[in-house]
């Protein structure tokens, strides 16, 4: 069944009299990994927002596992992960972790075996005790994927997690996530304004245009998985990179990613 | 290991007690001064007694200052625990229904404007003026504002980010208000309740001046009278002790509450 169905869905704001998105159309099967990509104010992240149901759309329709959006937020099919880690510092990690199960009404025992599975899963064993504000960023935004996998979702919406992390950190957190991805058997929808980043991760990488925010186009990633770090010298993997540029450049983004790098308004 | 941690444990309390010597030297150094300039000056004893004649009033008046002290500390306590709660239910209400809050959050600040303590003697009217009731009411009345503007101000500051990762999870207000508000005001309520503690003080002490027979106040006010300036020095002395006590067990309090808090400790990176 497909995960996420968007039918002829327009976004706009009156605030401003703003299109946001208009008649999009996508659809996201079981297992894929989506990266959306597009320069400042392409509503890349509004798209992702009405998928969650954390704003509702002017026109067309979302369904999300077969289910409205509304009914999907509330039976817990999705988990979202943020830019910022948006963890609460008087909660240690363990039971930031836990926040969704207890919401869940997991009991005490169910929640301590699944908060070590997930820490182990994120590699941060022996940190459940600390304070988030005690971790780097890097681990903070693992403890924040850790909490968004804890309850096992469907699918994962994902609006630029890794956009304030240094080079390094985001390349190991990449592959992270690639292996979380295989082993989860997830789907994720992925917001980024790295074209590396979303060629390297993903099954399909959708390139949307600006004012008003429409599907350019979409390539398919189609190398070989596992991806690890010589999939970065794969010259496949160049090839991709210059024709997600290309559809960008198309779209009006500066060639050398200037403008994506100002995302987020 | 544990070695190390012991050591750096020591090291830190160590530390913290140097942090204490300059206010403790500055203390002593203002005593002594103070004491010296009274024979250097000639000061007269009702402008101001020396502190050593006043700590040996407080000695021996003990058990009438401590009567009184008692009298009024429960003034000030129970006017403290009426103003605070009801300054917290206030804010908690008016968060729940944010366009009220609004509504009413001007004519609060206006009223917090106004010199509460003027209506001690109103208060005397409207409460048994035998009872300790008028005390407490002013007592509450200043504690009232700082606490109910500060909580809202805590309960409204919550981050979107958080609201929408909490919705994420089908969270309803309820869930939202209890595991993300709550924590959020803490540092705020706290902040106020230490503000609120000197209010209550105040407010019990000023009305006491009003008449409450065998209160701090009116010793303070009778001991003037009879022009015996080291009483109602003493007096001050034992209002002032009774103040940092209900101050230092809030402080206390907000220590324990907020362990969390990463702005009131030495950070620590894994």
């Amino acid at each position: 069944m497909t995960v996420v169905a968007l039918k002829s869905l327009t976004k706009t704001f009156a605030k401003g009299n703003v299109t946001a998105l208009q008649e999009i159309d996508l659809a996201i099967e079981p297992g894929e990994f989506v990266s959306l990509i597009g320069p400042s104010g392409c509503g890349k992240s509004t798209l992702l927002r009405v998928i969650g149901d954390l704003t509702p759309p002017s026109a067309g329709t979302v369904e999300v596992n077969g289910k409205s959006a509304p009914k999907a937020r509330l039976d817990h099919d999705y988990g979202m992960v943020f830019q910022d880690s948006v963890l609460f510092d008087w909660r240690t990690v363990s039971k930031n972790v836990a926040l969704p199960l207890e919401l869940l009404g997991y009991d005490r025992e169910r929640r301590k075996a699944r908060v070590e599975e997930m820490l182990r899963l994120v590699e941060l064993q022996g940190f459940g005790d600390h304070h988030p504000w005690q971790l780097s960023g890097g681990m903070q935004m693992r403890v924040a994927i850790a909490r968004a996998l804890s309850f096992e979702p469907a699918l994962l919406l994902m609006d630029e997690p890794f956009g304030a992390l240094d080079e390094m950190t985001r390349e190991r957190l990449n592959i992270e996530l690639l292996e979380i991805w295989r082993r989860m058997q997830s789907t994720i929808v992925f917001v980024t304004h790295s074209i590396s980043e979303a060629v390297f991760l993903s099954t399909r990488v959708v390139v949307m245009s600006p004012r008003p925010g429409r599907i350019a186009g979409t390539v398919d990633i189609d190398l070989p998985q596992p991806r690890t770090t010589d999939t970065r010298e794969d010259p496949h993997f160049f090839e991709l990179v210059t024709e997600v540029r290309e559809l960008l450049r198309g779209v009006g983004a500066d060639e050398h990613g200037s403008v994506l790098a100002e995302e987020r308004t | 290991m544990s070695a190390v941690a012991h050591a750096s444990a020591t090291a830190s309390a160590r530390r913290r007690v140097l942090d204490w010597v300059p206010a403790i030297v500055v203390f002593f150094a203002t005593i002594a001064i103070w004491q010296i300039s009274i024979d250097v000056f000639n000061i007269q004893k009702f402008l101001l007694p020396k502190p050593w004649a006043i700590v040996s009033t407080f000695w021996t008046q003990r058990s009438l200052l401590w009567a009184a002290g008692w009298l009024t500390l429960k003034e000030a306590l129970g006017g403290f625990a009426i103003g605070s709660s009801l300054g917290i239910l206030s804010a908690v209400f008016l968060a729940r229904f944010r366009r009220l809050g609004e509504a009413l959050m001007p004519l609060a600040i206006a009223a917090n404007a106004i010199p509460i303590i003027a209506f001690a003697p109103i208060f005397n009217a409207w409460f048994d003026p035998l009872s300790p009731a008028p005390r407490m009411a002013t007592a509450a009345v200043l504690c009232f504002f700082p606490v109910m503007v500060n909580t809202l101000r805590g309960l409204t500051s919550v981050r979107p980010s958080q609201v929408e990762l909490m919705r994420s999870y089908a969270a309803g207000e309820f869930e939202i208000f209890r595991r993300v508000r709550v924590p959020t005001a803490l540092p705020f309520v706290f902040a106020a309740l230490k503000v609120a503690t000197v209010l209550a003080m105040i407010g019990a002490i000023v009305s006491d001046y009003f008449g409450t027979f065998g209160s701090l106040g009116i010793t303070i006010k009778n001991s003037v009278s009879l022009f015996d300036f080291e009483t109602a020095w003493a007096a001050i002395l034992m209002a002032s002790i009774l103040g940092v006590l209900m101050y230092v067990a809030v402080a206390l309090a907000e220590r324990y509450a907020l362990q969390w808090d990463p702005t009131r400790q030495e950070r620590g990176t894994a």
